[in-house]
């Protein structure tokens, strides 16, 4: 096997290393591809599936994070399967969280002409905030369940294992041991879960009270 | 609670703490025995006992719908209300037995028990069926709420018909059948022979034999035994995935239950032409009567030298360590499997990397249905040319197929692949129940597609239904008469996978509940402007999209009805 390998993106005839994802491969030359759990600091995992993208000969599409180039590859970056499927994914995803600061995604709407309304009278995530502790406060209403906060936690950064899953399928959430408050947890408030959150959904408890006024700018919390 | 002695709660743990994580379903599952449910002091226990992050041990509990972390009462009884039962009147037994109880859907504990509905029990050829704790009852009425919740009703017998049965030759007793009886009728012959010749001369007989998987995909199975063999490794699993939770199907359940041998004759050789030490079979926790059989029937191989250390003085060492699921049909996915394995929520992986390189515990793995394994033996005995004396040139040997729904004699077919639907249907099973019409068979399960009338001369082979563009998954065959509202059959579906869909990728968490929430519209005639549409539109996307086969069929049964019958979506 060569360590090359050379495959087309969107009629682009691109060159890169063995192993490289179809996401990097179309980044080396200025191809654009969305994406919302994709994150540098964790392991990729495919699960936001907003980065598909189509593959000439395969079934599905692809997941362009997780998936890696092959020699002679034909990719399409913007058929209409792709953004039948995105632009449903970002359709649904509006109907269930809480997007208002969520400015990456709200770009991709946007972007790819989304319906905001296209989900009439669907069931919405409503979870009360969690305002446990003194460093952050936890607004699942707007938790899109990318899992870098979980992964952060956990083998990507920092062991502390303080953050899992509850429920199945879309009643599935982030919650701690028996939903105890994070003091009592295995949590060292290190804050690398509220760095990597991408909706708002985690946030320092001085940005919230700020927000909400409750703290006058520029004083000591 | 009940106040156990913490002596008691630390010696059950000792026996899985060795273990470690992977000990974490079987652990919970023996703890939750003692308690009734998992408080949180006993899950804290589990966590520290096996070493596994209290957050993890939570979110493995709240996976599993068999896993109770509030208190239930002493006796569970789960309801089944997926398509067969539903047809029969499942719902109307919920009810029955809800009302005779004082429970409903908020508040599903009064006294001693706990009421749940349940997805397919596989007891479809007895529906309605219901689980009493661990004891199965079909046919039941809602008439007899009463005695359904002590335990007392129509105990399911075993309906195996067919014409030409290899695989089911033992079954159709309602009962098990022994090692001596199995041994009899020249059982762990295969298995004696088999270890007599190298593994790869094993494998060229498999893939001779045109051997493929019976658990909906079809992958050709000396190919995935041969992957597995030549893989790299410190290890290799051997497993059986005996997860059958497919709405629709219970032929899994029948061999289980009945010829317990068969299926452990066929994973020793499979594990030997592998090379596996270790293997696995993951039973699904609804099937109480499957574990009982194969639990004895695992001790009797074990003494009789067919499974353990120096298999009939050969050397060969292969140990078997039967997994209890805990009620997830996603774990019927087989790195999903690998996970609850694993003792993690059952989420399925990224593919690649496929089993037979990176399986459980990261090691080369073969897995295989229980039906596959089933077929091993005769092949081994008798030969690849012998096997293909039945079947078509490209589907070879016979297919077990379940009937249910209203069809007059209900049960486990086994035929030779390529009888036509009709004659399935028709000549061997009755046909329609009650000398009603057909409108609509749904074939291969939840997963699958809707049949109609003019499709009742397919061919039952794999080329057969390609050609008619129908999916045999796991040989379902759930007959819908004219007097039914498909609208409903539709909803029960919607249902199912919005309760099974794991939550790990976005166009399955969510397309599953917006499917439901349109169906549910469909299903009392209130659709909104654009629903065809927008039910379209979802399904194309969890088909295209979503990370694994349950996303991507989520929506399949429902995309054949929109072609079928565009009519009722409006």
């Amino acid at each position: 096997m060569s360590d090359e390998i050379t495959l087309t993106i969107d009629d682009q005839t691109v060159t890169v290393p063995a192993g490289t994802t179809i996401l990097q491969a179309a980044r080396s030359v200025d191809i654009h591809i969305p994406s919302i759990c994709f994150h540098e600091a964790t392991t990729p995992l495919g699960v936001c599936r907003t980065c598909v993208v189509e593959v000439q000969g395969m079934r599905t599409l692809a997941a362009s994070c997780v998936t890696q180039v092959a020699q002679g590859m034909v990719v399409n970056t913007h058929s209409e399967r792709v953004i039948r499927s995105r632009r449903t994914i970002l359709e649904m995803l509006n109907s269930t969280v809480d997007l208002s600061e969520a400015t990456e995604i709200l770009d991709m709407i946007k972007d790819d002409a989304a319906d905001l309304e296209r989900f009439p009278g669907a069931e919405r995530r409503a979870i009360p905030i969690l305002d446990d502790n003194p460093m952050y406060i936890r607004d699942y209403t707007k938790c899109i369940l990318c899992w870098r906060c979980v992964q952060v936690c956990a083998n990507d950064a920092q062991y502390v294992f303080a953050l899992n899953f509850s429920g199945r399928g879309f009643g599935t959430h982030i919650a701690t041991f028996y939903d105890r408050p994070m003091p009592t947890t295995t949590c060292v408030f290190c804050g690398q879960c509220v760095g990597v959150c991408p909706t708002g959904a985690l946030k320092t408890k001085r940005e919230w009270l700020l927000e909400k006024g409750l703290i006058p700018e520029g004083s000591e919390a | 609670m009940a106040e156990i002695s913490p002596t008691l709660l630390r010696e059950t743990l000792s026996q899985y703490a060795p273990q470690g994580r992977t000990a974490l379903l079987p652990a919970l599952h023996a703890v939750q025995t003692i308690y009734g449910y998992l408080p949180e002091t006993v899950a804290t226990e589990v966590g520290k006992a096996l070493g596994v992050p209290l957050a993890d041990v939570h979110g493995v509990i709240k996976f599993y719908n068999l896993f109770y972390p509030e208190p239930v009462g002493k006796t569970v009884v789960q309801v089944c209300t997926d398509p067969a039962c539903a047809l029969a009147g499942g719902d109307e037994v919920l009810q029955a037995v809800r009302q005779h109880l004082g429970v409903d859907h908020e508040k599903a504990t009064a006294g001693d028990y706990t009421v749940l509905r349940s997805t397919c029990l596989g007891l479809c050829e007895h529906a309605p069926a219901l689980l009493v704790g661990q004891t199965a009852i079909g046919r039941a009425q809602a008439s007899q709420a009463a005695e359904l919740c002590q335990g007392h009703g129509y105990r399911p017998q075993g309906l195996v018909y067919g014409e030409q049965r290899r695989l089911t030759v033992n079954c159709g007793k309602g009962r098990a059948t022994s090692l001596a009886e199995y041994e009899t009728s020249g059982g762990y012959r295969g298995l004696r022979r088999a270890l007599e010749i190298s593994s790869s001369a094993l494998i060229a007989e498999v893939k001779a034999s045109g051997l493929v998987g019976r658990g909906g995909a079809a992958f050709p199975t000396g190919v995935k035994w041969e992957g597995a063999a030549q893989a790299p490794g410190e290890a290799r699993y051997m497993i059986c995935n005996a997860d059958e939770s497919e709405p629709g199907t219970f032929k899994d359940r029948v061999m289980l239950e009945e010829d317990p041998h068969r299926l452990l004759e066929g994973l020793v050789i499979a594990a030997y032409a592998i090379g596996a030490a270790k293997g696995y079979i993951y039973l699904r926790g609804e099937y109480p009567q499957a574990h009982k059989s194969l639990n004895a029937a695992i001790l009797e191989a074990r003494k009789a030298g067919y499974i353990g250390e120096n298999i009939l003085g050969t050397g060969f060492n292969f140990e078997i360590d039967l997994r209890l699921g805990a009620g997830a049909y996603i774990c019927g996915e087989e790195t999903a499997l690998f996970e609850a394995i694993e003792g993690k929520r059952g989420y399925p992986r990224l593919k690649p990397p496929f089993p037979t390189t990176y399986g459980l515990f990261g090691q080369p793995t073969a897995i295989n249905n229980v039906e596959t394994l089933c077929n091993v033996p005769f092949i081994i005995e008798y030969g690849a040319a012998a096997y293909r004396q039945l079947g078509t040139e490209k589907s070879p040997g016979t297919k077990l197929f379940c009937l249910s729904g209203d069809v007059t004699r209900p049960g486990l077919y086994e035929t030779p692949f390529g009888v036509s639907l009709r004659h399935l249907l028709d000549d061997l099973a009755g046909g329609v129940r009650d000398g009603r019409k057909l409108q609509a068979i749904l074939f291969g399960g939840a997963a699958g597609a809707f049949a109609t009338p003019d499709q009742l001369d397919s061919e039952m082979s794999f080329e057969g239904l390609r050609a008619t563009g129908l999916p045999l998954g796991s040989g379902v065959v759930l007959v819908i008469d004219e007097t039914r509202d498909l609208r409903q059959v539709l909803l029960g579906l919607g249902r199912f996978f919005s309760h099974e869909s794991c939550g790990k990728c976005f166009p399955c968490q969510i397309g599953t509940r917006r499917q439901l929430e349109i169906l549910e519209r469909i299903a009392v005639g209130k659709t909104l402007p654009g629903d065809a549409q927008r039910i379209f539109d979802v399904g194309l996307t969890m088909t295209d999209a979503s990370l694994c086969g349950l996303g991507q069929t989520a929506a399949s049964a429902v995309l054949s009805a929109l072609r079928i019958w565009p009519e009722i979506f409006n």
